[in-house]
């Protein structure tokens, strides 16, 4: 049981970074990124390739995740400066499936659907069954990191420019913001955050497949943003595990319901699943931790 | 040297052309006016200074140096401001974070900086917000600056787009229409506030309909009709003229 919840909370640790990622974009800068799995799935790769074939220490497979991914991020937003939100939304949808798509048929590079096994842990060996808790420090270490980052530019002057961007970015430019600079930056961090989370998934379950990173994992990480709060990285924290715990606890819910078919069991989780994020967002509109504005410091 | 010197300025949509070569200059240390009726171009020939709009042809001189076609984040940083006619901002954003935003040279706005702290941005940025308290002092915004923009009223929002241009240390503000929608008692506040900025080191060029807010501030006044300065001088001379009569009423009511 407690190796069942620690895989639980490493997982939702990964969802937490993957949540962090989008709120620095979508809840900063108004940037909607629908290609967030494209990006885990760079890293994940990138670092999972690195280390099996490349026979490279782990810790370089996730600087280079971290690095491919955010080298990927520049790229999208530099090919769709010309784009509005919504055009930016279907471009990163479809970036997302054209990795998914080109790790299924590359399969010199990635085995295809059979996708890359054996994906070294740290210290997988010596620790034997303390495997799990010893890495659910890692990625909780590298979770905290990431959050105080994320939540020092959210508070700095940067923040508030990318805020100004998001509510219009007309009037930013008349204040003197580049707005293009702001926006590439953030998303070329926030792609490297997704990447590195998606290292930080290959390492752990030691697999990783093309069929892992479909466009549902983005839509959950909005799920998680817009119940947890988004504008605020402690707001997409909380609801990165509010969704894994919907996601596992409604498993054990289904299970006990007697007379349905598996089928409609898996339909009955979903439907779970919906119905308690709609009951969060009809609670709190703005979700469980909702935006706030900083209070101007008291003049002198 | 005029601060603001443009010449045969033209700009069309879709084939109307909307300015005809639009020649003016604005002197530093003015209050200059700029009047005329409703699809004048008066918008736009700020929408073009300010860089949301690129011109078709003509030339923008701010302080001797070619502006015409820059992005508008590089006409602001140069030192020319502009506010809208419809009060534009950031909803969720507080009175405060508008003004301070609008604060020019933030060590604290390099993605860098902000990550590993700079002694740098936090002595701006305490510089900044004692500017800010000063400025929503000054316009009597104080009691609101935690506020987000959403919950001002009309009156209110015109009085921080005059604000935030103000914390950006402008040579020259475009003022569209500020007191549009204000009531006469804030009007009156808004105007007392304008004649202090030339003391301040800073130029005003204001679009306005109110006719009484334009005798009491503005000289020169600048008339646009259909696209070009029709005429220019004190509100009285161009009251007088017979030609501002004839754009606004129509040639046969004059």
């Amino acid at each position: 049981m407690l190796s069942y919840l620690l895989f639980i909370a490493t997982i939702g640790g990964i969802y937490g970074l993957l949540a962090l990622s989008l709120n620095l974009i979508w809840g900063g800068a108004g940037m909607v990124n629908l290609g967030l799995a494209g990006f885990f799935a760079v890293g994940a790769y990138a670092s999972a390739l690195l280390t099996t074939a490349g026979q490279a220490p782990i810790a370089a497979g996730w600087l280079v995740a971290f690095v491919a991914a955010g080298i990927a991020g520049l790229t999208v937003t530099l090919s769709t400066t010309r784009l509005r939100e919504d055009y930016l939304a279907i471009v990163t949808l479809g970036f997302a499936e054209v990795v998914r798509l080109v790790a299924a048929n590359e399969i010199w590079l990635t085995r295809g659907t059979d996708g890359i096994s054996g994906i070294p842990g740290p210290w997988k060996r010596a620790l034997g069954p303390d495997f799990n808790g010893v890495y659910f420090l890692i990625v909780l270490g590298v979770l905290l990191v990431v959050f105080f980052v994320v939540r020092r530019i959210d508070r700095a002057p940067y923040g508030r420019a990318l805020r100004a961007i998001r509510e219009d970015a007309q009037v930013a430019e008349v204040a003197g913001k580049n707005v293009l600079r702001f926006k590439t930056e953030a998303f070329a961090l926030s792609a490297a955050i997704a990447g590195l989370a998606g290292a930080l998934y290959g390492h752990f379950t030691s697999y990783i497949a093309p069929d892992l990173f479909l466009p549902l994992i983005t839509v959950y990480i909005f799920l998680a943003v817009a119940s947890g709060g988004t504008g605020r990285p402690a707001g997409a924290l909380v609801g990165a595990y509010l969704v894994m715990a919907l996601l596992e606890s409604s498993r054990f819910f289904v299970e006990g319901i007697p007379g349905v078919t598996a089928v409609q069991r898996a339909a009955l989780k979903e439907l779970l699943i919906a119905v308690a994020l709609i009951v969060v967002l009809r609670l709190k509109p703005s979700g469980v931790l909702p935006e706030r504005i900083p209070p101007a410091p008291r003049s002198s | 040297m005029p601060l603001l010197e443009i010449e045969n300025l033209r700009r069309a949509f879709y084939g109307l052309e909307v300015l005809r070569g639009v020649d003016l200059a604005v002197a530093a240390g003015s209050i200059t006016g700029l009047i005329g009726p409703n699809g004048a171009g008066k918008t736009t020939l700020f929408n073009v200074v300010s860089g949301l709009v690129p011109p078709d042809a003509g030339s923008v001189r701010f302080e001797g140096e070619e502006i015409g076609g820059w992005s508008p984040d590089r006409i602001s940083r140069r030192g020319l401001v502009r506010t809208f006619q419809v009060a534009r901002g950031f909803p969720k954003l507080s009175v405060f974070q508008h003004l301070m935003l609008y604060g020019r040279d933030q060590p604290g706005e390099s993605l860098w900086r902000a990550v590993v702290g700079s002694r740098a941005a936090r002595e701006r940025e305490a510089v900044l917000a004692e500017r800010a308290w000063q400025t929503a002092r000054f316009l009597k915004l104080d009691h609101l600056i935690d506020n987000p923009a959403t919950a001002l009223s009309g009156g209110q929002k015109k009085l921080l787009e005059i604000g935030r241009a103000l914390m950006a240390e402008p040579r020259l503000v475009l003022l569209d229409e500020p007191t549009a929608g204000v009531n006469p008692t804030l009007q009156n506040e808004i105007g007392e506030r304008l004649l202090e900025l030339p003391r301040r080191g800073i130029t005003v060029l204001l679009i306005e309909h109110d006719m009484g807010f334009i005798a009491r501030l503005c000289d020169p006044v600048i008339v646009m009709a259909e696209g070009e300065v029709l005429t220019e001088g004190t509100f009285d001379a161009v009251r007088a003229d017979h030609r501002v009569r004839e754009a606004y009423l129509g040639r046969r009511a004059a």
